[in-house]
C-alpha cells in the first residue's frame, strides 16, 4: 500500500515537485532539438526519465547543502534554482550562460545556490566532496554535501578512496548513486563484480539504501532520512536511486545495446505521468491544474531559448580570462 | 638572519602561515604523528594539533581532490604528496580537477591551495623514485609551479603560495634539504611569484637554472671564474611563470645562454626557454643555446651510472666551455 501524498508533503511542495520534474523534461527535450538545429553542440547528454531523483533528492536536502554532480546534471542545477535561461545560454556557448560560456553543457556551476559544479572526469566529483565536506565541517558550517554520481562511477578508484576517506574522517557526506544501468553501451553487471551498487559500502561500514528512483515520493523520504542522518552522526551515508534515461548516453548515442522491451517496460514506468495519475488519483490536483504547471514550464523553456539564441557570444578576451584568479 | 636548512626554512614558513591563518591545513600520508617523510612537518601536530594537521589514507589522487575540495570552501590546505612521483597518480586531480575549476566554471570558484612535493634524483632510490617532473606541470596552464634553490627563497616562496588563490605546485629537491643559508627571520617576509633572481652576476655566458641546477651552476661558476670566463647564474625560482624578463635582460647583456634541467631533456623546460631564448634575442646571440639536461632513460640505480643521468657541475663547466669556444 502507497503511502499517501498528503502525509509526505503538503499540497503546494507536491506540485512542485511535479512542476520540477516537468521543467527538467521539457528543458531536455528543447535541448535535443537545439542539438539538431546546431545550436548546441559538444557533448550534450540528457536526463530524460531520470527525473525524480534529482528533483525528489534536491527537495530532501537544505538550500545550505552543498551539491556536486557528473555531466549529465542540467536538471541538477535548474531544480536547485539555476536560471533556465542561463543554463540555456550556457549550452549555447553563450557570453549570459551560467559559466560566461566556458564550461558548456557538462560544467555548470552557481555558487550562491551551492551548486557546486559539473564533472566530467567519471568519479572526479567524489574526492572534491569530500573536501567539501571536511571544510564544512572545519568552519563548523551547518551543511551536507551530497555528491550525485552515476553506476559507471563506482568503479573508479576515487569512489573507494572517497567513501573510506569520509568514513575515516567523520564528515558529512550523502552519497547519492543514480543507477541507470548503463556505463554508455555496458551493463552495470558486465562492469560491477557486485551489481547491487549499494552493497558495496558495507567494506567501508557506511549505511546504505536502495531506492526506486522511478518514485519521487519515495526518493524524497529517503534522501530526507539520509540527510538528517548525515546531519546527526556527522558521517556518510548512502542511497542506490535505480532509474532509467530514456535516451541514449549523449546525443550521439542511438542505444542499440538495450532492447526494445526493456526500454518500454522502464517507459511504462516514467516518474512523470504515474506521479501526475497520483495527485490526480488523491484529489491533490485536477487536470486543469497540472495543465496550467506545464504551460508554465513550455513557456519557461521557450523564453530560455529565446534568451540564448539573442544573447550574444563571449568576448575574444574572455579566452585569457579566469585561468589566475 | 638566521642560518638554517632548506627543510627548516620550509618548516618555518609552514609555521609562520598556520600561526598567520586559522585556515590553513595541512594534509598527507604521514605528515603528523609521523611528522613526514622527509621530517619537513616536524612540530607541526603539537603545535597545531590533528584538526589541523592531518594524516591521510595513501590515495594520491584523493589526497589532492579532497584539497581541491576544501580549497573552493573556504579553506587553504597545503597537501603533501611523498614524493613527487607519486604526483603521477594524482595527475586527474591535478590537471583536470585543480587547475582548471577556475577557469571551467567561469571564474566563480577559486582553488586557493599548494601541493608540496619532494623531488629529484642522486640518492640511489631507482627508476620509480627518482624523477624530475617538473615540465610535466609547466605544461598546464591554471596553476603556479615554484622550485626554490635556497632555504630563503624556500621560506619566501612557499609563504606566498600559500597566500596565492591559486593553485601551486611546490617542488622540493630532496637534496637539498640539508643544505643551509641564511633565512631572514621576518614573518613578512615573501618572495614573488614570478621573478627569478640572479645569483651571480657575470658578463659571458648566462646559465639558467632552477633548484639543485642552480646549485650546480654557482659552483661551476666559480669555477669557470678561474679560468677567466665570467658566468650570470640566473636561478628561474619560478618555473609557471616563466620570468622571461629576467631571462632576456640577462641573455641580451651576455650573448650566450646554457639552460640546465634535471628534467628529461625531450620537450623538457630547458627545451622551452632555449626557444623564447632564440625567439627573443636571436639578433643579440653569440652562439646556440646549449642545453645541459638529466638523460633521456628510466633513472637506474647503481651510483656508478646513475651520476650520468643527472648534470654535474662539470658538465655545466663543459657547456659553457663549449659556447664560448663555439664547439658546437
Amino acid at each position: 500500500m502507497e503511502t499517501k501524498l498528503r502525509m509526505v508533503l503538503p499540497d503546494q511542495e507536491l506540485l512542485r515537485l511535479y512542476e520540477q520534474m516537468f521543467l527538467s523534461r521539457e528543458f531536455e527535450e528543447h535541448c535535443a532539438e537545439q542539438y539538431t538545429k546546431g545550436n548546441i553542440t559538444g557533448f550534450l547528454h540528457l536526463y530524460s526519465g531520470q527525473e525524480a531523483v534529482a528533483v525528489g533528492a534536491t527537495a530532501g536536502l537544505h538550500k545550505e547543502d552543498y551539491i556536486l554532480s557528473a555531466y549529465r546534471e542540467h536538471a541538477q542545477a535548474i531544480v536547485r534554482g539555476a536560471d533556465p535561461k542561463r543554463v540555456m545560454a550556457e549550452l549555447f556557448g553563450k557570453a549570459t550562460g551560467l559559466c560566461k560560456g566556458k564550461g558548456g553543457s557538462m560544467h555548470l556551476f552557481d555558487p550562491s545556490l551551492n551548486f557546486m559544479g559539473g564533472y566530467a572526469i567519471v568519479g572526479g566529483q567524489f574526492p572534491i566532496s569530500v573536501g567539501l565536506a571536511f571544510s564544512a565541517k572545519y568552519r563548523n558550517e551547518d551543511r551536507i554535501t551530497a555528491c550525485f554520481f552515476g553506476d559507471g562511477a563506482v568503479n573508479q578508484g576515487t569512489f573507494h578512496e572517497s567513501l573510506n576517506w569520509a568514513q575515516l574522517w567523520e564528515l558529512p557526506v550523502l552519497f547519492i548513486c543514480e543507477n541507470n544501468f548503463y556505463g554508455i553501451g555496458t551493463e552495470v553487471h558486465r562492469s560491477s563484480a557486485l551489481a547491487s551498487i549499494h552493497r558495496r559500502t558495507c567494506g567501508y561500514d557506511i549505511p546504505s539504501e536502495k531506492v526506486d528512483g522511478m518514485d519521487v515520493i519515495a526518493v524524497y523520504k529517503a534522501v530526507k532520512y539520509a540527510a538528517e542522518k548525515v546531519r546527526e552522526t556527522g558521517r556518510p551515508y548512502f542511497i542506490e536511486a535505480t532509474t532509467y534515461r530514456f535516451r541514449g548516453h549523449s546525443m550521439s548515442d542511438p542505444g542499440k545495446y538495450r532492447s526494445a522491451a526493456e526500454h518500454e517496460l522502464w517507459k511504462s514506468r516514467d516518474p512523470l505521468p504515474s506521479f501526475a495519475k497520483r495527485l490526480l488519483e488523491e484529489g491533490i490536483a485536477t487536470r486543469q491544474t497540472l495543465d496550467a504547471v506545464e504551460a508554465r514550464c513550455k513557456a519557461k523553456v521557450e523564453e530560455a531559448v529565446t534568451f540564448a539564441e539573442e544573447s550574444p557570444w563571449p568576448e575574444d578576451s574572455e579566452v585569457y580570462s579566469d585561468i589566475y584568479v | 638572519m638566521a642560518e638554517m636548512t632548506y627543510r627548516d626554512a620550509i618548516n618555518l614558513a609552514l609555521k609562520e602561515e598556520m600561526r598567520r591563518d586559522p585556515s590553513v591545513v595541512v594534509l598527507g600520508e604521514d605528515v603528523a604523528l609521523y611528522e613526514g617523510s622527509f621530517k619537513v612537518t616536524r612540530g607541526l601536530l603539537s603545535e597545531f594539533g590533528e584538526e589541523r594537521v592531518k594524516d591521510t589514507p595513501i590515495s594520491e589522487n584523493t589526497i589532492i581532490g579532497v584539497a581541491v575540495g576544501a580549497a573552493m570552501g573556504g579553506l587553504r590546505p597545503v597537501a603533501e604528496l611523498m614524493t613527487v612521483n607519486f604526483a603521477l597518480l594524482a595527475m586527474d586531480q591535478i590537471v583536470n580537477h585543480m587547475a582548471k575549476i577556475h577557469y571551467m566554471f567561469g571564474g566563480q570558484a577559486t582553488v586557493p591551495m599548494t601541493i608540496r612535493m619532494p623531488g629529484g634524483g642522486g640518492s640511489q632510490l631507482g627508476a620509480q623514485h627518482s624523477q624530475s617532473l617538473e615540465t610535466f606541470f609547466m605544461h598546464c596552464p591554471g596553476m603556479r609551479v615554484l622550485y626554490p634553490a635556497t632555504p630563503a627563497d624556500a621560506k619566501g616562496l612557499l609563504k606566498s603560495a600559500i597566500r596565492d588563490n591559486n593553485p601551486v605546485i611546490f617542488l622540493e629537491h630532496e637534496l637539498l634539504y640539508n643544505s643551509k643559508g641564511e633565512v631572514p627571520e621576518d614573518s613578512e617576509f615573501l618572495v614573488p611569484i614570478g621573478k627569478a633572481a640572479v645569483k651571480r652576476p657575470g658578463e659571458q655566458v648566462t646559465i639558467v637554472a632552477y633548484a639543485r641546477m642552480t646549485v650546480l651552476a654557482l659552483q661551476a661558476a666559480e669555477e669557470l671564474a678561474k679560468e677567466g670566463i665570467s658566468c650570470e647564474v640566473v636561478d628561474l625560482r619560478s618555473l609557471a611563470p616563466l620570468d622571461d624578463d629576467t631571462i632576456m635582460a640577462s641573455v641580451k647583456k651576455t650573448g650566450r645562454a646554457v639552460v640546465v634541467e634535471e628534467c628529461w631533456r625531450t620537450c623538457g623546460l630547458g627545451a622551452e626557454i632555449a626557444s623564447r631564448i632564440f625567439e627573443n634575442c636571436f639578433d643579440l646571440l653569440q652562439a646556440p643555446v646549449r642545453r645541459v639536461s638529466g638523460l633521456d632513460v628510466p633513472m637506474p640505480y647503481s651510483r656508478k651510472i646513475e651520476k650520468l643521468c643527472i648534470p654535474q657541475a662539470e658538465t655545466i663547466v663543459q657547456a659553457v666551455k663549449d659556447v664560448v669556444n663555439g664547439h658546437y
